[in-house]
């Protein structure tokens, strides 16, 4: 096993979306991956009645030494991926801090607040531009949208496993990924998920859904510095 | 999952902490396994069911509880190890068989392993098992991390045999619906007979009936057997300590609490201020292990999950040694340092911490909070919880809840426990009006439906989903017939424990393990206890009602099962029903009567408004096809087509 090494101890991972997408899913791949370069990961989440229709979250620790604490302090977290809008929003607010990244699926889902007409969804225009002042870097992506192209929606989980691959921040290589679905799928989906992981990897590539920090319209320097 | 199973000793696996538990049980050659669902703890039955065949383990989800507990105890009676399995609550059901099975003792080593669920994150209580073992007097562990729940579970199994009686190993959230990695042991090459003596004298322990009679003399033996379990967790692995040699503070505690402790001692940088012990067993406590830690300061706090048990525990310690260790200070949730409510976690501990070292601590830079918090305010609307895009319950209550405004005498439904639980919620138009254990929607009707006398003419509902009709509503069934309650029970057949993850039940023909096995039909149940029966589907609205209103009017018991399988079933989840559309050109929006129907007040999350047409629009990738809301709408907008 070779030795890799961190961008800080332990490295803090949020995958955020809604009940339904896959979440869990992709918290046991990434952590796969991870574990399989013989680091120790330790993954927290929740799933049951309270995810129907709700925000799912799993916290990803990961690290050269022994077991974190399956929950992430408040204001620790280094790397977002979400799966929908709205709900990278909701983690910014509770684990984000300056240094943050975040990859978000531009995909909404509304909440049943929202289809009936008691909540805004809010534009996604403004989301971009929210998620861009609270981190250090943010990458935009129509995830979904791509994964209907490759004949379900469900495959934009995996897309994002490729796009947190594709920023390079961390040890996460396609033969990690091939390994690890290979446990849980059969050899056509195994297929179908690498096409996905692919495009996933390519979709950050380009400076097109790329976002440095934009400052608060009030400051002329880093306010959170 | 066979990984579980073809991991050679030695090789380090991520695992779920229910995968830990049941490769520990597998790791101890365990033979009988049984429980009944229940989140955080089902993986563990789940996991050992796949790997049943291969391991020859006989490994089934009982109708309850307290049959779990009494199926196991017969493997263990029988002289095979054997465990059971449950959520917090399961105990509770249990806990008269366990009155007396701890006093009764036990053979074949057995192992309950109860997962509590502080927080209450998937369950309408966050009640707690760990009373359970200082009330029955049996010993308690709780694992700190992965490694441990299957470290844990494999020395529970030796433990139960060296004392005869049960071993309650604590599981937690946190713990079991958590994954981190693990070291694989040796599955052994056991081999498993099943016999039970009982020729023995009435007092023989091992040849005799098994009993808790005579009671005193009994549980005198249980209470002596206690002292090697002391003995034993006086000199345990599972108790460590970390920090200097003379804290200014010492952190007890234990199970997932022990992460959050460590983590807030690091963010604080405190470590040469404060001493850590990790207590992996809890109760009873092993008094020179105290006596030693609780030595070396005078000032003590304790962090667990949810009520002080522990702090409790370690306060009448520290009271019965206290000339030897002098007075101390202590800092818990009686002080008020920590909550007594909800889940622990680091920031709660670094809190307290915080308070008490007066070590100021700032997570982010508070600008960046504030900011962060206002655009959260209105860039993270809130997300109400709702029964998935085409369940079955949400056409169910909608009939429900619209015949009982039909009729108008302000009939009412009694609930319990399922996905269908939120029909108290506006998911379910709020049609719930009790919510408590399971079964006790039916038991409580069965009240309601006697209260006729004293002028009561409120029509009265009861709801109850398939696996809960065999969990717990067969004695509140009998007790309204027979004593002839008005109500009328709607069975929420959806084919499966479905908030679970789709474990059998026995009104499927399927096991737990996959085998074929004879199913017991809900309706012929009801029609053999002499009730009314009729069966719907929940996708037909108009039938639904029209046999509603029919047996409002009979007299007694009458039950209407509404069959139609779980949105998320595999089966379900493999083709659409219906392709369904909204026809624009017919749609009138807010021009039509129904001011929005279908978005407003049904709300399926495969709808949406379209505020720029004012149309509905259906959203293809969360609609299922259930064709339920062509069935709702008043002017014939939305189309189903059948998916051929």
């Amino acid at each position: 096993m070779q030795q890799v090494k961190l961008p800080c101890d332990p490295y803090n991972i949020i995958i955020t979306g809604v009940g339904g997408q896959g979440n869990v899913m992709a918290s046991r791949i990434l952590g796969n991956m991870l574990s399989r370069k013989g680091l120790s990961v330790t993954i927290g989440e929740t799933f049951g009645a309270s995810q129907r229709g709700g925000s799912v979250m799993s916290h990803l620790r990961v690290s050269e030494g022994s077991s974190w604490s399956p929950q992430i302090p408040r204001g620790h977290g280094h790397l977002v991926i979400s799966l929908e809008p709205t709900e990278a929003m909701r983690v910014l607010a509770t684990y984000g801090n300056p240094d943050i990244k975040v990859l978000c699926n531009t995909r909404s889902i509304h909440a049943i607040g929202v289809i009936s007409g008691e909540q805004q969804y809010p534009d996604l225009a403004d989301i971009k531009s929210w998620v861009a002042e609270l981190s250090e870097a943010a990458w935009f992506m129509d995830a979904t949208e791509k994964a209907m192209e490759l004949g379900n929606p469900i495959l934009g989980n995996i897309m994002m496993i490729g796009a947190a691959a594709g920023i390079g921040e961390l040890p996460l290589d396609r033969e990690d990924f091939q390994a690890a679905i290979a446990e849980n799928l059969t050899a056509d989906k195994q297929e179908l998920n690498l096409k996905a992981y692919d495009m996933g990897v390519g979709m950050v590539q380009g400076a097109a859904c790329f976002m440095p920090r934009n400052t608060p319209p009030s400051s002329t320097d880093n306010a959170y510095s | 999952m066979s990984a579980i199973i073809e991991g050679a000793a030695g090789t380090r696996h991520l695992l779920m902490g229910n995968e830990a538990i049941a490769r520990g049980a597998l790791e101890a050659g365990v033979a009988v396994v049984a429980g009944y669902p229940g989140t955080p703890s089902s993986e563990i039955i789940e996991t050992l069911a796949r790997v049943s065949g291969q391991q020859n383990v006989y490994v089934e989800w009982s109708v309850n509880e307290k049959v779990a507990m009494e199926v196991a105890a017969a493997g263990s009676f029988a002289g095979l190890r054997s465990m059971c399995v449950m959520k917090q609550n399961g105990v509770n059901v249990g806990s008269d068989f366990l009155l007396h099975l701890a006093i009764t003792g036990t053979r074949g080593g057995m192992v309950l392993v109860p997962c509590d669920d502080p927080g209450a994150l998937s369950s309408a209580n966050e009640g707690e098992s760990r009373h359970f073992a200082r009330m029955l007097e049996i010993p308690l562990l709780e694992p700190a991390d992965f490694q441990e729940a299957k470290d844990m579970i494999k020395w529970a199994f030796e433990l139960s045999e060296e004392i005869q009686n049960v071993v309650m190993v604590r599981s937690v959230t946190r713990l079991s619906h958590a994954s981190g990695n693990v070291v694989f042991g040796q599955l052994p090459d056991v081999e498993k007979k099943a016999f039970f003596e009982h020729e023995g004298h009435l007092l023989d322990s091992v040849k005799g009936p098994m009993s808790s009679l005579p009671v005193v003399l009994k549980h005198g033996r249980q209470q002596e057997k206690l002292k090697q379990v002391i003995a034993e967790f006086e000199i345990s692995s599972f108790n460590a300590y970390s920090g200097p040699r003379a804290p200014e503070l010492l952190v007890i505690t234990g199970s997932a609490c022990y992460l959050y402790s460590q983590e807030a001692i690091r963010l604080l940088g405190v470590e040469d201020r404060v001493g850590l012990l990790k207590l992996g067993t809890t109760w009873p406590l092993p008094p020179k292990v105290m006596e030693k830690y609780l030595g070396t300061t005078g000032q003590i706090l304790v962090v667990e999950e949810v009520i002080p048990f522990l702090e409790e525990n370690v306060k009448i310690m520290a009271a019965e040694l206290g000339s030897k260790i002098g007075p101390k200070t202590f800092f818990g949730k009686r002080e008020g340092y920590l909550p007594q409510t909800g889940e622990m976690n680091s920031d709660h501990v670094t809190a307290a911490l915080s308070k008490i070292l007066s070590v100021a601590y700032e997570a982010v830079p508070q600008a960046y909070s504030v900011r962060a918090g206002e655009l959260s305010d209105a860039g993270a609307p809130g997300r109400g919880l709702t029964f998935c895009a085409g369940c079955p319950h949400r056409a169910s209550f909608w009939t429900i809840h619209n015949t009982l405004q039909l009729d108008g005498r302000q009939g009412f439904v009694c609930g319990d426990i399922g996905c269908y639980s939120m029909a108290i919620l506006p998911t379910g138009f709020n049609t719930l009006k009790t919510l408590h254990a399971m079964g006790s929607g039916l038991g409580l009707a069965s009240g309601f439906g006697k209260l006729g006398q004293f002028g009561m003419k409120q029509p009265i509902v009861a709801v109850v989903g398939d696996s809960t009709f065999f969990h717990a509503a067969l004695p509140a069934l009998i007790n309204a017939v027979h004593h002839r309650a008005d109500i009328t029970l709607v069975v929420l057949d959806n084919s499966g424990t479905a908030m679970t993850g789709f474990q059998s039940h026995p009104g499927l023909p399927v096991d737990a393990s996959g085998s074929e096995a004879p199913a017991i039909d809900v309706a012929k149940v009801c029609e053999a206890m002499g009730a009314t029966v009729k069966t719907s589907d929940p996708f037909d609205p108009g039938k639904t009602q029209q046999t509603l209103l029919e047996l409002f009017e009979i007299k007694g018991l009458k039950v209407l099962v509404l069959k139609q399988m779980c949105a998320l079933s595999p089966e379900k989840k493999a083709q659409k029903m219906f392709e369904v559309s909204v026809d624009e050109k017919v749609c009138l929006g807010q021009a039509c009567g129904c001011n929005q129907l279908c978005t407003r007040i049904f709300k399926c999350p495969g709808l949406n408004w379209d505020k720029e047409h004012l149309v509905s629009r259906i959203d293809e990738v969360i609609c299922v096809g259930c064709g339920m809301c062509a069935s709702i709408c008043p002017s014939g907008a939305i189309r189903k087509k059948e998916v051929a």
